[in-house]
C-alpha cells in the first residue's frame, strides 16, 4: 500500500498522529504542574502561583506530620486490604478460568456489578450498614471496604490475564505422578503469579488512591486522600506534591520492573501465561 | 466413609445450592433479616452445611471433588461480596424507606416512607440533570480524545505500543484528588490556560459561546466537564485500545485494494469493530463521572453540584440518611437500566 499513498492519505496519518501527540501532552499537563510546584516557593497557604525555586520540600518530604501520618496509614490500609483481596480474588478467577459449572455466568454478572456501580453508592450503602450495625467507623471499616471493591477487581483482571492458560499441563504432571496439590504448587501457581502480582499491585494503587468509599467509611480517621481533600480548604502544603512525584516515581518504578521481569519470563519459558 | 447419595448424583446443583444458600445467609445476617438466638441458629446451620459438604467432597470420588471444586474456590470471594455488597444495598432500601418518628429520635426506623423518594426526584433534580449531561459530555469528549489515541497506539506503535500505552496510563498513577487541584492551579484566572486563550484572543468568542465565564474558567461548568473528561480518560482508552488492537491491520489493507478510501476504510472496517471498545468505554467513563463529586468540589461552584455533592451533603452534614439513600438508590437505578440496555450490545466478559 506504501506505493499507492497517496498525499492526502498522509495528510490524514500526519493529522492522526498530531493528534495523539497533543491527547498524549494533555494526558501529562497536570502531571506536569504537580511535579513544577513541588519546587515552588509559595508564600501563603495555597501552592498555586509560581514564586520562586526551592528545593527545601524535597529536602524535607516529610515535614507535614499529619500528612506523613496519613500517608502511613493509607499505605498500612493497601497493605492488609491487597492481601486479603488478591487471596479472595485470585481464587475466584482460577474458578472461573479452570473450570465449566453451572451458575457460572451468573457469578461473572454478579462480579462485574460491583465494578460498575458508582462509587458514591457502594459507599453509601456500606456505610448505612454500619450505621445500622451498630460498627464504630475506623480502620476496619476501611479495609473491609477496600476488600470489597478489590475483590472484584483482581478476580476480573487475573482471569483476563490467566484466559489462554493450558490447564492440560496440570493433568501432565499429574500424569507423571504428581498429587492435584504438588501439582497445583509446583506447575500451575508460578504460570499464573506474574498475573496475580500485577493484578495485585494495581488493586494497591486503587486502595491508596481511593477517595469516594473511604470517605463515608473513614469516621474520623484520616487517610491520605481524605487528608488532602480537608487540607485543600484549608492549606496546600507543596510537601503534597513532593509526596504525590514519590509515589509516582515508585509505581512507574514498579510498572517498569514488571514489564521488564515479564519480558524476560516469556523470553525464557516461551510461555504466554500473564 | 462414602458420600450422601444426594451428593453422588447431581454434586454441580448441590454446590451451586451451597453457594447460593450460604450467600443468601450471609446476607440475612448482615442486613438483620435474623437477631439474638435467631442469628446464632442461621450461623450455626450455615457451617454445619459447609462441613457436610466439605466431608462429601473428602468422602466422594474424584468426580465429585472436581464438580464441587470450583464453588468450594468462589465460596470465600462470593460470601465476602454478600456480606458487605449485597448486604448494604438491602439495607440502604430499607433504609430509604425510613423515617424519624418523632424528632427525637436519633434513628430513622422503617416506615414505608415513600416520601423521601419524591423528595429525591423534586427537590434534587436539578443535581440529577447535571450529572447526568456531564457526565454525558465528558463520556462524548473521551471518545472524542480517547479514540485518535488508542488508534495512534494500536495502528502506528509497532514495537513501542506497550510502551505508548504504559504512558499514556502513567500519570493516572498520581493521586485523583492532587491532579484534580492540578487542574485548578491551571485553569486558574492566573493560569496558564486563559493566559493562552486571552494571548490568541480566543476569550471573547468562548466567553460568546458561553464555555468561558467572564473570561474565567476555574468554578464554572466547562472546567467540572473538564475534569471529569480528563480523570476518566484512562477507562475510555483501555478498552478502545483493546478493541482496535486485535483488528488485522491487513483488513484494512484489503478494503483498500478493493478501491476504498483511506476514510471509506476506517468507516466500514475499523470503527465497527472497535465500537465493543467504544460501548465497554462509555461505560466505563460515564458510571463514574455521574456519580463523582471531587471535580465538581474543586473546579466547580455552587451552581454546578452534581448529585454526588448533594448525596454527600445530606449523609455525612445532614445525616439525612434516609433521603441519602433514596438518592442513591434512584441514581443506581437510572443507571443499572442504562446498564442493561447498554449490555444487550456486550458480553460482559469484555467489559472490563
Amino acid at each position: 500500500m506504501s506505493a499507492a499513498t497517496s498525499t492526502r492519505q498522509r495528510l490524514g496519518r500526519r493529522a492522526v498522529n498530531t493528534v495523539a501527540g497533543l491527547g498524549l501532552l494533555y494526558v501529562f499537563l497536570p502531571i506536569i504542574v504537580i511535579v513544577v510546584f513541588s519546587f515552588n516557593d509559595p508564600v501563603g497557604k495555597f501552592n498555586i502561583e509560581w514564586q520562586g525555586f526551592t528545593l527545601k520540600h524535597w529536602a524535607d518530604p516529610f515535614a507535614e506530620p499529619e500528612l506523613t501520618r496519613a500517608l502511613w496509614v493509607s499505605l498500612r490500609i493497601a497493605a492488609v486490604a491487597t492481601v486479603c483481596a488478591t487471596v479472595l480474588g485470585s481464587l475466584i478467577a482460577v474458578s472461573l478460568s479452570r473450570y465449566d459449572f453451572r451458575g457460572r455466568n451468573g457469578v461473572n454478572l454478579f462480579l462485574v456489578i460491583p465494578l460498575t456501580a458508582p462509587e458514591i453508592v457502594l459507599g453509601s450503602s456500606l456505610a448505612t450498614l454500619f450505621i445500622d450495625r451498630g460498627v464504630d467507623f475506623g480502620y476496619t471499616t476501611v479495609i473491609i471496604a477496600h476488600i470489597g471493591f478489590q475483590v472484584s477487581f483482581v478476580a476480573v483482571t487475573v482471569r483476563a490475564r490467566i484466559r489462554g492458560f493450558d490447564w492440560t499441563l496440570e493433568h501432565a504432571a499429574m500424569d507423571l505422578g504428581a498429587t492435584p496439590m504438588r501439582a497445583f504448587w509446583s506447575i500451575t501457581f508460578p504460570l499464573i503469579l506474574p498475573g496475580i502480582a500485577a493484578a495485585a499491585l494495581l488493586s494497591f494503587a486503587l486502595s491508596i488512591d481511593d477517595f469516594i468509599i473511604t470517605f463515608f467509611n473513614a469516621g474520623s480517621l484520616l487517610t491520605f486522600p481524605l487528608q488532602i481533600f480537608g487540607a485543600s480548604r484549608v492549606k496546600i502544603p507543596p510537601q503534597i506534591n513532593v509526596l504525590a512525584t514519590m509515589l509516582l516515581m515508585v509505581s512507574v518504578s514498579l510498572m517498569a520492573l514488571g514489564a521488564a521481569f515479564g519480558a524476560r519470563r516469556r523470553k525464557r519459558h516461551g510461555v504466554v501465561a500473564g | 466413609m462414602g458420600a450422601p447419595p444426594a451428593v453422588t448424583r447431581k454434586p454441580d446443583a448441590v454446590g451451586l445450592g451451597v453457594m447460593t444458600g450460604l450467600g443468601v445467609g450471609m446476607v440475612a445476617l448482615g442486613a438483620g433479616w435474623v437477631s439474638g438466638p435467631w442469628a446464632v441458629l442461621v450461623a450455626v446451620a450455615m457451617l454445619t452445611v459447609l462441613v457436610l459438604l466439605v466431608w462429601a467432597g473428602v468422602g466422594g470420588g474424584l468426580e465429585v471433588r472436581r464438580a464441587i471444586a470450583p464453588y468450594g474456590l468462589l465460596k470465600p470471594g462470593i460470601l465476602w461480596l454478600s456480606l458487605f455488597f449485597l448486604a448494604p444495598l438491602w439495607t440502604m432500601a430499607v433504609m430509604s424507606l425510613s423515617s424519624k418518628k418523632s424528632r427525637f429520635d436519633f434513628f430513622p426506623s422503617f416506615t414505608w416512607d415513600w416520601s423521601n423518594y419524591s423528595r429525591a426526584l423534586t427537590d434534587f433534580a436539578p443535581q440529577f440533570g447535571r450529572s447526568f449531561l456531564y457526565a454525558g459530555i465528558a463520556t462524548v469528549l473521551t471518545i472524542c480524545i480517547g479514540y485518535p489515541l488508542a488508534y495512534a497506539v494500536a495502528f502506528r506503535g509497532g514495537r513501542l505500543r506497550n510502551v505508548l500505552m504504559g504512558l499514556i496510563v502513567v500519570p493516572f498513577f498520581t493521586s485523583y484528588l492532587i491532579r484534580t487541584l492540578a487542574w485548578g492551579n491551571l485553569l486558574a484566572d492566573a493560569g496558564p490556560v486563559v493566559a493562552a486563550l486571552e494571548a490568541i484572543r480566543l476569550d471573547g468568542p468562548l466567553n460568546w459561546l458561553g464555555i468561558m465565564d467572564n473570561g474565567r474558567l476555574l468554578n464554572t461548568p466547562t472546567a467540572v466537564i473538564g475534569g471529569l473528561t480528563y480523570n476518566f480518560l484512562p477507562f475510555m482508552v483501555l478498552p478502545l485500545y483493546v478493541s482496535l488492537e486485535k483488528i488485522d491491520p491487513r483488513l484494512v489493507d484489503a478494503a483498500q485494494d478493493l478501491y476504498s478510501s483511506a476514510a471509506g476504510a476506517f468507516r466500514k472496517v475499523v470503527l465497527p469493530l472497535s465500537l465493543p471498545g467504544v460501548f465497554a468505554g462509555s461505560l466505563l467513563v460515564f458510571i463514574p463521572a455521574a456519580g463523582d463529586f471531587v471535580n465538581a468540589q474543586f473546579l466547580g461552584n455552587p451552581g454546578t453540584t452534581m448529585i454526588g455533592n448533594s448525596i454527600q451533603d445530606q449523609f455525612l452534614r445532614q445525616l439525612n440518611y434516609p433521603l441519602a439513600s433514596a438518592m442513591s438508590f434512584v441514581l443506581m437505578i437510572i443507571i443499572s437500566v442504562a446498564v442493561l440496555l447498554y449490555s444487550r450490545y456486550l458480553d460482559t466478559e469484555d467489559l472490563v
